[in-house]
């Protein structure tokens, strides 16, 4: 091995970036460290390299830094991560490390952040259910193991609320098992993250807890590192110590705006709004982290929460995290104003393994029969509704007006729950049941025959004796 | 390998998938590299004076200036040889199951290298030539039986013709000669299982057809309003969540090719994964052999290198025609260009090219429409005049669902079916959400006549009909939205009912469901027949004088939307609801003027 040499050849000092000069066997994304003059340590690392100069990207910023005394010294090796099953119920900053007034961890042994692109012969399907007792996922967008499912989200909306729930509420129906929460923030408040930490620690999830804290006024370039350090250590967790490990990823459009910052310091070509061409990759090298092996026990679940700007989801950071992640849970602001929570709008909201994860022997037999009915009937309700808002009421025939009953009795009953309130799959599925009884049965198209008369024929029969009843 | 027009040069820079090598004077472009200690495997994508721009197809991470770069003096290429079925590849044909097993490693590790097939596994081969006989480049000199399903022909290489000198029969791997070809002037050629193929280059045929058969696969929307046909291209672009991967995946399931090829170019891992698991346990409705028998997956998901994601379409539709030149009809899917065209403009912007529209490459438009013009049918290379066919639908994934943006321009102009997907359908759960209004063919006519020959005439008029009752009702709706539903007339609401029947009973399809995923033509054309009958009687009924509701509170339409439940071996039942529905407007005319609308 060569001894780390020392240069004191930095030029060009713009944004996060820096350009060392007369550098011998620098390797690309090698991890360096800066001193400067008062002694002060940084990290950072090569973004370039062109003959005998590096570009560097100094991790806490690069305020401070003198061309004249400041020292840059390569470290041989990528940014690693020093892993233990000890970090559970510790708090890091974005650099990995311990902010809660512990003592450094002691490493089992280190990994680069990095990652390595699983291979996908070796992935295993995600098939298994999790309940996080929110009707609109589990009824309507199921959640499966080793699923990167994100919540769209805006500013002002209960997202961080319904993080914190799932985190709290995700249960797997089939028997308990090793459970850990890995939470990346990445440019949020301060406010926002104690909220997730008293709330942890209310619950005692803090236990089976590992966080990673980059809050609004930490170094901007830090947050590139944040959620590569959590899925670093959730890989840890979930493939060498076989848990189950919910990756929270937030907010991912701080995430991204840092990542234009850079991009817009090396003065690359922009893509759509400035954002770097290669987001699309760069955003994948961290979602496709999610998943199962075959032959390990543990997985990987994201969450990752973005607020769109302007609710706006053809914006870039939600356009290409959905082309990434496996569906998408839409906040509506709509349905936030009407008090409703969650304000899950469920029409575009999605989960593309929804149709591994339910059924027979994992959910019930009806459950994917009765989704696309409801899905169906609330598009049709809402349709109705928009019709009513022209021409009124009248307008409406008599099917048009069960539908349209049918989906503000949805959005009140069976969307709206309570922030603690965890309701079992089977509840959930029974609501739904009871209110397909406000349509016409002859326009349930979706359900098989033999699952109207096992589920919706009792409810109705109950139903008109009750009419019956009170007419007497 | 010994290769002559090798050159060693050095890394002067690296700037993440890009390296620029100095001291390579004497390489070609194209040529595949190995880059660095490590041996990453690249191909020259720029030269000047002696710098080339390499692309590497591996994580660069950890190279370092100085470092050696060895031209092979080969272009990338593809191996063609028994043991690509069923075979899962990486974007530069490594098998990624022996990925796993040479790495040990749930992961990609940098630098493994592995042959793209067996060079152990010995292969049955049968000689259909005899020594003394003349042979050219595509003729037939024996086969290997593959799979069940593929009988996988050993052709003789482009290059190569002459006297077969001699011919074996038995087990071979695919490195061992099999025959020996004397040429003209006296030289021998031994011929291999294996071949080679570079992936950049269109492998020739000796004429170019129209397409004119139909390729069918199961998914009434596609068959019955926008066909596709073999030898045709096909797009598919929508928003994220409007299902192009589960409609490429049903096509790569039911589609009646008899080689399929899908390219998973920058998309999910585990819809991959989905692939794998399922499509050994899928049946094919004509064979009833597992569906992964006469397929071949090539995979460079997201997070994989962005370079070998370039390459990994033109590895794709080499093999294609590798297959297509034995004569089978082969259908490729490639999951999805937009991210083939992401991984052009990132390279693009690390070579500091002058961008074009959205940062993409000014090129973009050229290297989109020489791919598609690999697909086609072709007479093929060989004595026999054999025809084979490439069919390719190729998904888009516009920003923002925005139709307008560089990469699905340049596709749609040179794909001959567009199948537009629509978000708000999706929403809806109408799926596949295939837009009927928007949407088009340019084969629909040459396909309708095609059909119409088994079905007497009427295939294309129940076509044109059910199209027309969807545009009627598209304009009967803006006037519903105006003014309400009273202001139309009762043959109006009528078309209202029965188009709604169209989309709801005949277009919407579950691909979830065991029957309702795949509909044979027959089911296809006796489902739009029992509607387009119920609606004709339906509108006699009306003009007779019959209420609007009596008509449609008829409880046969629970049967009519009950349709597509039907099992393909009952179908004669289908047959049996057209009578009966003639029947109950019968019993209905014969009352006749009772039901007149009291209003």
């Amino acid at each position: 091995m060569r001894l780390p040499e020392k240069y004191r050849t930095i030029t060009n000092l713009s944004g996060p970036l820096m350009v060392v000069n007369r550098i011998e066997e620098v390797s690309y994304d090698e991890l360096a460290e800066i001193t400067l003059a008062n002694g002060e340590h940084r990290r950072g690392r090569v973004l370039e390299i062109d003959k005998d100069r590096a570009l560097v990207q100094v991790y806490e910023g690069s305020s401070g830094i003198d061309v004249d005394s400041t020292e840059v010294r390569f470290l041989g090796d990528v940014l690693r991560l020093p892993v233990a099953k000890s970090m559970l119920g510790r708090i890091f900053n974005g650099r990995g490390a311990p902010i809660d007034g512990g003592a450094d961890i002691i490493p089992e042994t280190t990994l680069d952040v990095n990652g390595n692109p699983m291979n996908p012969y070796s992935r295993d399907f995600p098939s298994e259910f999790i309940q996080t007792g929110i009707s609109t996922i589990d009824g309507m967008n199921p959640l499966v193991r080793g699923q990167k499912l994100p919540i769209f989200s805006g500013s002002g909306m209960p997202h961080n609320k319904m993080a914190a729930q799932i985190a709290r509420q995700a249960t797997v129906i089939s028997g308990h098992s090793d459970f850990a929460v890995v939470f990346a923030a990445m440019g949020i408040t301060f406010e926002e993250a104690s909220f997730f930490m008293e709330d942890f620690r209310k619950t005692g999830a803090i236990e089976r807890t590992v966080m990673y804290v980059n809050l609004a006024d930490d170094p901007a370039i830090e947050r590139i590192s944040t959620p590569r350090l959590a899925l670093t250590a959730a890989e840890y967790l979930a493939f060498e110590k076989d848990m189950h490990v919910l990756v929270i990823l937030t907010d991912l459009t701080n995430y991204c705006e840092a990542l234009r910052e850079i991009s817009a310091a090396r003065k690359e070509v922009p893509g759509r709004r400035g954002y770097p061409g290669y987001l699309y990759t760069d955003l994948a090298t961290m979602y496709e982290r999610a998943g199962r092996l075959r032959g390990r026990k543990g997985s990987i679940t994201q969450i990752p929460i973005l607020t769109m700007p302007e609710d706006d989801k053809t914006h870039p950071i939600p356009d290409l995290t959905g082309y990434i992640t496996e569906g998408q849970i839409m906040l509506a602001r709509g349905l936030h104003r009407r008090g409703i929570y969650p304000p899950v709008d469920v029409m575009p909201s999605l989960s593309r393994l929804k149709d591994k994860g339910i059924g027979k022997g994992k959910t019930r037999e009806d459950h994917a029969d009765l989704m696309n009915q409801l899905f169906a009937a609330y598009s049709r309700g809402k349709e109705a509704k928009e019709l009513a808002v022209i021409l009124g009421e009248g307008a409406l025939s008599d099917e048009d007006k069960a539908f349209a009953k049918f989906s503000d009795e949805f959005e009140n009953r069976y969307v709206r729950q309570g922030e603690y309130e965890n309701r079992s799959i089977e509840d959930t599925l029974q609501l739904g049941w009871e209110l397909l009884t406000i349509t016409p049965v002859r326009e349930l198209k979706r359900i098989r025959d033999e699952y109207i008369e096992k589920y919706l024929r009792p409810l109705m029969a109950a139903k008109e004796d009750l009419e019956r009843q009170s007419e007497n | 390998m010994t290769t002559p027009n090798a050159v060693t040069g050095y890394i002067e820079k690296i700037s993440g998938p890009l390296v620029i090598a100095g001291g390579m004077a004497g390489a070609c472009m194209f040529d595949v590299v190995k880059v660095g200690k490590a041996g990453l495997v690249g191909e020259i994508i720029e030269l000047k004076d002696d710098k080339a721009s390499v692309q590497v197809y591996e994580e660069t991470s950890g190279l370092a200036p100085n470092e050696p770069v060895i031209s092979t003096g080969e272009p990338l290429s593809v191996e063609l040889a028994p043991g690509l079925i069923e075979e899962f590849y990486d974007g530069i044909q490594r098998p990624l199951e022996s990925i796993e097993e040479k790495a040990d490693s749930p992961y990609i590790l940098r630098g493994i290298s592995v042959p793209a097939v067996s060079r152990t596994h010995k292969w049955k081969f049968e000689p259909c030539v005899s020594a003394g006989d003349e042979v050219g480049p595509g003729d037939f000199i024996g086969s290997v039986k593959e799979t069940v399903l593929v009988d996988h022909k050993i052709m003789v290489p482009h290059g190569v013709s002459g006297k077969i000198k001699e011919i074996k029969s038995g087990e071979f791997t695919v490195e061992e000669t099999v025959a020996t070809v004397e040429d003209a002037a006296g030289n021998e050629h031994e011929l291999k299982l294996l071949q080679r193929w570079p992936v950049r280059r269109p492998r020739p045929v000796i004429k170019r057809l129209p397409p004119e058969v139909p390729l069918t696969t199961g998914q009434r929307v596609v068959d019955t309003f926008f066909p596709i046909a073999r030898g045709g291209t096909a797009c598919v672009p929508g928003p994220f969540g409007s299902g192009k991967t589960v409609i490429q995946h049903q096509l790569a399931k039911w589609a009646d090719a008899e080689i399929v090829v899908y390219i998973g170019c920058g998309e999910r891992g585990n819809e991959m994964t989905d692939v794998l698991l399922e499509f050994p346990e899928l049946e094919d409705p004509r064979s009833g052999q597992p569906l992964m028998k006469r397929t071949l997956l090539i995979a460079n998901t997201s997070n994989m290198p962005v370079a070998a994601r370039e390459a990994s379409i033109y590895t794709g539709i080499t093999i294609a025609e590798y297959f297509r030149d034995m004569g089978y009809s082969v259908a490729l899917m490639a999951d999805s260009t937009s991210r083939w065209a992401e991984a052009l403009r990132e390279m693009s912007g690390r070579l500091e090219e002058m961008p074009g529209e959205e940062g993409y490459p000014a090129y973009l438009g050229t290297r989109l429409a020489s791919f598609y013009e690999r697909a086609g049918r072709a007479v093929c290379f060989g004595k026999d005049k054999r025809e084979g066919a490439v069919s390719v639908i190729g998904a888009v994934s516009p920003p923002g669902g925005d139709l307008s943006e560089p990469v699905t321009q340049n596709t749609l102009r040179v794909t001959k079916v567009f199948w537009g997907l629509d978000a708000q359908l999706a929403y809806q759960r109408h799926f596949p959400a295939i837009n009927w209004l928007n949407s088009y063919s340019l084969y629909a006519q040459k396909l309708g006549e095609y059909w119409d020959t088994s079905y007497d005439g009427e295939w294309s008029v129940f076509r044109t009909e059910a199209m027309s009752l969807l545009e009627d009702e598209d304009k009967l709706k803006e006037i519903v939205r105006l003014v309400g539903v009273d202001a139309l007339s009762k043959e109006e609401r009528m078309v209202l009912e029965t188009s709604k029947s169209i989309r709801e009973d005949f277009l919407h399809q579950n691909s979830f469901h065991e029957i309702d995923t795949y509909a044979s033509m027959d089911k296809q054309f006796k489902m739009l027949r029992n509607i387009l009958t119920f609606h004709s009687l339906g509108m006699q009924a009306l003009a007779r004088g019959a209420a609007l509701r009596t008509v449609i509170d008829l409880p046969i339409r629970e049967k009519i939307s009950r349709m597509r439940y039907t099992e393909e071996k009952d179908l004669e039942n289908l047959d049996e609801l057209e009578d009966e529905i003639k029947a109950v407007f019968g019993k209905l005319l014969a009352t006749g003027g009772e039901h007149d609308e009291v209003a």
